[in-house]
C-alpha cells in the first residue's frame, strides 16, 4: 500500500540530514590516528574521480562528447581554470561537438 | 570583512554548481512527476535532501509504493557518501565552531557544494558554504519543480550540454593537486581505470551508482593511506595551494 508523500519526503529528509551533519558535529577534535587522518585526506579526491569517470562519457546524448569533454576539461583544469571556466569549457565542448554527432 | 569576502567567492563558485543543479535538477523533476508528486512536493523534497540519486532513489520507492523502512535504507545508502565527506570536513573545521554553523555545513553537504568548500586553503570559514548554497540551492529546488511542470520541454542538446557541467567542477577540484602531487596524480589514475572496470565487471556492475562509489571511495582510499600515510605538513601544502 502506498503512504503518505508528506512522510516520505520527511523520512528521506531526516535520514539525509542525519547522514550528514552527525560527523560534522559530533567529530570536534582533530583526528590523530595516522591511518584515520590518511583516510579521510585521500576521501576527497577519489570520491569525486570515481563519480566522474565514467559517468561523465554517459551523462550526454554521444559518448564520443562526453569522452571529449572529459579531455578537454583535464587539460583546462590542468593549466589552472577554476571551477566556473572549467565547467563552462566543458558544456561549450559538448555543445558544439553535438551540433555535429547527434542529428 | 573576511566572511564577506569568503560569501562572496563561494557565491562565484555556486553559480556554476547552480547551472549545473539545473539541468539535474530538471530530469529528476521529471523522475518524481512519474512517481505522482506535484511541483510543491517536489521542490520541497529538493530544498530539504539536497541530493540526486538519494532523491531519484526515494522517488523510485515512492513510485513502488515501498514502505517507510526501506525508504529510509534506500535514502541511507544512496547517500552513505555524504557521511564519508562529513568525516573528511570535519577535520577542516575549527574545533570552537558552533553548532548552528556545522549544521547548515552539513545540510549542504552535496557532491559539489563539498568538493567546493574541501578545495579551499586551510580553515574552511563557513560563509564560503553559505555563498555557494545561497546560488546553487535554490536552482536545484526550483529545477526540481520545474521538471515536474514541464519536464520534457526543454532541448535534449541543451540538457546534454548541462549535464557535463558538474564533471567539469569535479576536474577542476582534482586536477590542480594532482599537478603538484605525483601521488594524487597516481590516485586519480587509479580511481579512474577501477571506476570503469567497475561499471563492467559482472554483480559489481549491477549496483546502483552510489553503492559502487561508496565502495571504491572506501576501497581505494584505504589502500592509499596504508601505502602513503600523509605527513602533517604535506596534508596543508597540498591542499593550501
Amino acid at each position: 500500500m502506498r503512504g503518505n508523500t508528506y512522510i516520505y519526503i520527511a523520512v528521506m529528509a531526516t535520514v539525509s540530514l542525519l547522514i550528514r551533519v552527525l560527523p560534522l558535529t559530533l567529530i570536534r577534535k582533530q583526528i590523530k590516528n595516522k591511518f584515520l587522518k590518511s583516510f579521510l585526506y585521500y576521501v576527497p579526491y577519489v570520491t569525486l574521480a570515481v563519480m566522474t569517470v565514467p559517468a561523465i562519457v554517459h551523462a550526454t546524448q554521444s559518448s564520443v562528447a562526453g569522452l571529449v569533454a572529459l579531455l578537454v576539461g583535464i587539460l583546462v583544469a590542468w593549466f589552472g581554470f577554476d571551477l566556473f571556466k572549467t565547467a563552462v569549457c566543458c558544456c561549450a565542448t559538448v555543445l558544439i561537438l553535438e551540433l555535429f554527432l547527434v542529428r | 570583512m573576511q566572511n564577506k569576502a569568503a560569501f562572496k567567492s563561494g557565491f562565484k563558485d555556486g553559480i556554476p554548481i547552480g547551472l549545473g543543479y539545473f539541468a539535474v535538477a530538471f530530469s529528476l523533476g521529471i523522475a518524481a512527476k512519474n512517481a505522482g508528486l506535484s511541483p510543491f512536493e517536489g521542490f520541497l523534497t529538493s530544498f530539504l535532501c539536497n541530493a540526486s540519486a538519494g532523491e531519484y532513489a526515494g522517488f523510485t520507492i515512492i513510485a513502488a509504493g515501498a514502505t517507510y523502512i526501506e525508504m529510509a535504507l534506500a535514502t541511507l545508502v544512496a547517500n552513505a557518501r555524504y557521511l564519508l565527506m562529513s568525516c573528511a570536513m570535519s577535520q577542516r573545521l575549527d574545533n570552537k565552531m558552533p553548532f548552528f554553523h556545522r549544521f547548515i555545513m552539513g545540510f549542504y553537504i552535496t557532491d559539489e557544494l563539498f568538493g567546493a568548500a574541501i578545495a579551499r586553503p586551510g580553515t574552511l570559514n563557513p560563509f564560503y558554504t553559505y555563498g555557494a548554497a545561497t546560488a546553487a540551492a535554490p536552482c536545484w529546488a526550483i529545477g526540481t519543480a520545474l521538471g515536474v511542470l514541464a519536464g520534457n520541454l526543454l532541448p535534449a542538446r541543451v540538457v546534454s550540454a548541462f549535464s557535463v557541467a558538474l564533471y567539469g567542477m569535479f576536474l577542476a577540484i582534482i586536477i590542480p593537486p594532482a599537478r603538484k602531487s605525483k601521488i594524487i596524480l597516481g590516485l586519480i589514475a587509479v580511481c579512474f581505470a577501477l571506476s570503469i572496470a567497475a561499471s563492467y565487471i559482472p554483480y559489481v556492475c549491477e549496483l546502483s551508482e552510489g553503492t559502487r562509489t561508496i565502495i571504491l571511495t572506501v576501497a581505494i582510499s584505504t589502500v592509499a593511506a596504508l601505502l602513503f600515510p600523509v605527513k602533517d605538513e604535506e596534508e596543508c601544502e597540498v591542499v593550501a595551494e
